[in-house]
C-alpha cells in the first residue's frame, strides 16, 4: 500500500520538527479517511507560517481551515488534533493497532462520510477496542434506545442467495436499464433545429463565410435526468423482497448519476456510497454492514421525519423524483406519518410509491399507514416480481403529467 | 464607507478588530480562516445554515476595507454568459453592417475588431479580475450550492489561478487577485476539487453570550431585558426538533420587530403575534404557538432570574 511505503521514508522535510510533525499529522488524517494530498500539507505549512505559533487555538483553526472541508470531518479532526499534538506517538501506535481495519477502509477513503464517523469512534481512546466489540456495543445501545423490544438486529447474510431462480432473476435485474425521464434544464446547447438563436455562433459563422449574409445558428435547451431518491423499506414484512430490491437499487444506482438511496426499518440509513460499488456482491455486503435494522419493525413516520429533517434539503434539489418502496405497514400506527408524507410530497417533483402488497387482487388500503400515505403520492404501483419491475421502468420513462395536488385541494374546498 | 486607505490585517487579532469595526462579531476560528484567506490569497469557503451571517462577512469586508463588492448570486442554470462575459451581439451586427455599407471590407481586421474589448460585456467574475483603484475587489459567490455541477467546474480555473480564458481573446489574468468569499447552504455537497482550493469554515450558530453581544450591536434600541429574553428564547428553540431552526438573522429581525412594537419584555401574546419573523414553516409555528411558547418563556424567565440572583 502506498501509505505503508510512505511511512518507511526517512523524515527529510526541511523546516525543522514542526514541518515534520505537520506532515505526520496530515498522514494520520489521511489514513483516517480525510482526502488530504501533499498540496494541502504544503499549504498548511504556509498557513502556519502566516498565522504564527503564539496561540494554540489559532494553530488549531489554521490547520482546521486547511485540512477540513466538510462539516462531518470536524469531530474526527478535533480528536486527532488533541491526541496528536499532545503526544504524536500515542496516536501513531493507536493507528498501527487498528491498521487491519484501516486497510479495509482505505479503499473508500475519499468517499468516507460514514467511514470517518466510525473511525472517529474508533480513534476515541475510551472505546478503542476491536471492531466486533464496538459493534456489540452499538447493538446493545440500539436495543435500549429504540422503541421495539422485538426489533431484530440480526445482520443479513447475503451469502445465502444461491438458488438457481434467484440467480436468474438477479441477472435479469442487472440488465435492466432505467430509461431517462428527462427534464429540460436552463442550459442550452447548439442544435440545428432549436427554437432560439445562438448569437455567438451566428456571428462567428457570418465572419467565417463572408458571403454577405448571416446564417442563423440555433440552440435548444439541454435535457437532463432529474436526481432520483429512493427510500426503501427493509423491515420484517418486506423481507421477502428486500434482497431483490437491493439488486434493483444497485442496478439503478450504477446506471445513472445522481441516485441517492436510503434504507429504513426503525431508522434511516444512507447507503448511497455503498451501492456505487460496481461489484454487486461487494456493494450489498457493505450495505449489510452499514444497516443495523434488517427485518425488524417499521417506523415509517419516524424514518421519514429523519429524512425530511436531515436529508431532504440536501438531496431533493433540482427537481428530484422520489421512489418510496414500502408495504405501508407501520408499527407506530402511522404516528406522524401524514405530516411527514405531506412534507416529502411537497419537496419533490414526483413521488412514486411502490408497494408489493398491491399484487393481491382486491387489495384494499385498510391499514392506517397505507391510508396515511396514499393521499400524498403521485403514483402507486406494485413491485413484487420482474414483470412489475419492468413496468416500473417503463413508468419512470414517461413524462409525468403536471401535478394537480394544490389545485385539487382548492377545488375540494370550493365544492 | 470606512477609510479608503484601510489595509489588510496582519494578524488574527487585527482581523477580529476589522470585522468588529464593521459591526460583525466573529469568533476566533472564523477570523483565523478569514485571515488565512486574505494573507495567502485563497478563496474562503463558508458553509452553514441559512441566516448565520455568511454573506454578511463579504459585505462587512467590503465596507471596512473600502473595496468594491462584486456579488454573483448563483441559481440553477447559471452559465458563462451571465457569470463571466458575453459579446455585445447587437453592436457586433451593427459593426458588420457598417463595414458592408462603407465597403472597407478587410475581413481579418473586421474579425479582430469584432471580438475585442470594446464588444465585451463583462459580468461579475470577469470584473473581479480587473484592477480597481481601491485595491482588488471582493468577489462574493453566493449560495454556490444552487448552481449545477458544470458551473462549479468552470469556477476551478478562476479560483486557483485567478484567470479566465476567452477563446476569441485569450487568457485574462488578474494582476492582483480579488478576495473571494464563497457561501453555501449545503443543499448539496460541493465537489472536493473546488473545496480543496479554498480555506473551509463551517459557520455555526453563536453561543448565547455572543448572540447577545450581536443583538446589542445590531439593535441597540432594544431594551437589555428584552434582548436577554429574545436570545434565551431563540436558543431554546434551536434545541427543539424544528424543521428550520431560527438563524442569527431571524433573531435580529425578531428583536427589531419587537422594538418597533414598543415591547419592553416578552409575553406569550406578543410571541404568538410575532412568531412569523422567527419561524418560517407553518408546522414549526403551530408547534410552538400557544402553550409551548409560554412554557419556553417561563423557562427563560426562571433562568434569567437565577442568573441575576
Amino acid at each position: 500500500m502506498l501509505d505503508a511505503s510512505l511511512r518507511e521514508l526517512p523524515d527529510a522535510t526541511p523546516g525543522g520538527r514542526l514541518a515534520e510533525n505537520i506532515m505526520h499529522f496530515a498522514r494520520v488524517l489521511r489514513r483516517a479517511g480525510l482526502p488530504i494530498g501533499p498540496g494541502q500539507v504544503l499549504e498548511a505549512l504556509r498557513a502556519v507560517a502566516a498565522v504564527g505559533l503564539d496561540n494554540r487555538e489559532d494553530f488549531y483553526w489554521t490547520l482546521h481551515a486547511v485540512f477540513v472541508n466538510r462539516r462531518d470531518q470536524r469531530e474526527l479532526f478535533d480528536q486527532a488534533f488533541h491526541i496528536f499534538w499532545r503526544n504524536p506517538d500515542i496516536l501513531g501506535r493507536m493507528m498501527s493497532l487498528m491498521l487491519p481495519e484501516m486497510g479495509a477502509m482505505q479503499d473508500n477513503a475519499p468517499k468516507g462520510e460514514e467511514m470517518s464517523r466510525r473511525l472517529a469512534e474508533a480513534l476515541n481512546p475510551s472505546n478503542n477496542k476491536a471492531k466486533e466489540q464496538l459493534e456489540d456495543e452499538e447493538i446493545t445501545l440500539d436495543a435500549t434506545l429504540t422503541w421495539s423490544a422485538n426489533e431484530v438486529l440480526a445482520k443479513k447474510d447475503f451469502e445465502k442467495m444461491s438458488s438457481e431462480e434467484i440467480r436468474a432473476a438477479v441477472a435479469a435485474i442487472q440488465r435492466m436499464r432505467l430509461p431517462a425521464m428527462e427534464v429540460k434544464t436552463r442550459r442550452y446547447r447548439a442544435s440545428l433545429t432549436g427554437s432560439r438563436v445562438d448569437m455567438r455562433r451566428t456571428l462567428r459563422a457570418a465572419l467565417r463565410g463572408g458571403q454577405g449574409y448571416i446564417p442563423l445558428m440555433k440552440r435548444e435547451k439541454r435535457v437532463r435526468r432529474p436526481p432520483l431518491v429512493i427510500l426503501c423499506d427493509i423491515s420484517g414484512s418486506m423481507e421477502r423482497y428486500s434482497r431483490m430490491l437491493l439488486h434493483f437499487l444497485h442496478a439503478v444506482t450504477n446506471d445513472r448519476d445522481r441516485v441517492f438511496t436510503f434504507l429504513f426499518g426503525t431508522r434511516l440509513t444512507n447507503v448511497t456510497r455503498y451501492l456505487r460499488y460496481k461489484d454487486v456482491d461487494e456493494a450489498l455486503a457493505r450495505c449489510g454492514d452499514a444497516v443495523n435494522d434488517w427485518s425488524g419493525g417499521t417506523r415509517i413516520g419516524h424514518s421519514l421525519h429523519e429524512f425530511n429533517q436531515y436529508w431532504s434539503r440536501r438531496v431533493l434539489t433540482q427537481g428530484a423524483v422520489v421512489l418510496m418502496i414500502s408495504d405501508g405497514l407501520d408499527r407506530d400506527e402511522a404516528a406522524g406519518l401524514t405530516i411527514e408524507m405531506e412534507r416529502l410530497h411537497k419537496s419533490c417533483r414526483r413521488l412514486i410509491w411502490l408497494n408489493p402488497l398491491l399484487r393481491f387482487e382486491g387489495f384494499q388500503p385498510k391499514s392506517v399507514g397505507i391510508r396515511a400515505i396514499l393521499p400524498h403520492v403521485d403514483e402507486f404501483r406494485t413491485i413484487h416480481n420482474l414483470e412489475s419491475m419492468k413496468e416500473l421502468v417503463a413508468a419512470l420513462s414517461l413524462d409525468a403529467p403536471r401535478r394537480q395536488g394544490g389545485m385539487r385541494m382548492f377545488k375540494d374546498e370550493a365544492a | 464607507m470606512a477609510s479608503q486607505s484601510a489595509h489588510l490585517p496582519t494578524s488574527v487579532e487585527e482581523t477580529l478588530t476589522l470585522l468588529r469595526n464593521g459591526n460583525y462579531l466573529a469568533n476566533r476560528s472564523l477570523a483565523t480562516a478569514l485571515f488565512l484567506a486574505l494573507k495567502l490569497n485563497r478563496p474562503l469557503f463558508l458553509e452553514g445554515e441559512a441566516g448565520v451571517g455568511k454573506t454578511e462577512i463579504a459585505k462587512v469586508l467590503s465596507a471596512t476595507l473600502g473595496r468594491k463588492l462584486l456579488r454573483l448570486q448563483c441559481y440553477e442554470g447559471l452559465d458563462v454568459t451571465t457569470a463571466v462575459y458575453e459579446w455585445n451581439y447587437s453592436r457586433q451586427m451593427v459593426e458588420i453592417r457598417m463595414a458592408e455599407a462603407t465597403g472597407t471590407g478587410d475581413k481579418d481586421a473586421l474579425e479582430s475588431n469584432l471580438f475585442s474589448d470594446a464588444f465585451l460585456i463583462k459580468r461579475p467574475l470577469l470584473q473581479a479580475l480587473e484592477p480597481d483603484v481601491a485595491g482588488p475587489p471582493i468577489l462574493l459567490i453566493d449560495e454556490l450550492d444552487r448552481t449545477d455541477e458544470p458551473f462549479e467546474a468552470y469556477l476551478l480555473e478562476i479560483l486557483s489561478d485567478y484567470q479566465v480564458t476567452i477563446p476569441e481573446l485569450g487568457t485574462i489574468k488578474a494582476e492582483h487577485p480579488p478576495i473571494v468569499i464563497i457561501t453555501s447552504n449545503r443543499t448539496r455537497e460541493i465537489h472536493d476539487a473546488l473545496k480543496r482550493r479554498c480555506f473551509y469554515h463551517w459557520v455555526d450558530y453563536p453561543t448565547a453570550e455572543r448572540e447577545l453581544e450581536i443583538l446589542k450591536i445590531r439593535t441597540p434600541q432594544a431594551a437589555e431585558e428584552l434582548s436577554k429574553e429574545v436570545v434565551g428564547f431563540v436558543h431554546r428553540l434551536r434545541k427543539m426538533d424544528l424543521f428550520k431552526q431560527p438563524g442569527v438573522a431571524e433573531t435580529i429581525d425578531w428583536a427589531h420587530a419587537l422594538t418597533q412594537l414598543d415591547v419592553m419584555s416578552l409575553d406569550p401574546e406578543v410571541i404568538n403575534d410575532t412568531l412569523g419573523t422567527l419561524l418560517k414553516y407553518q408546522d414549526d409555528i403551530t408547534k410552538i404557538q400557544g402553550s409551548e411558547a409560554s412554557r419556553i418563556l417561563n423557562d427563560v424567565r426562571t433562568e434569567l432570574a437565577a442568573a441575576r440572583a
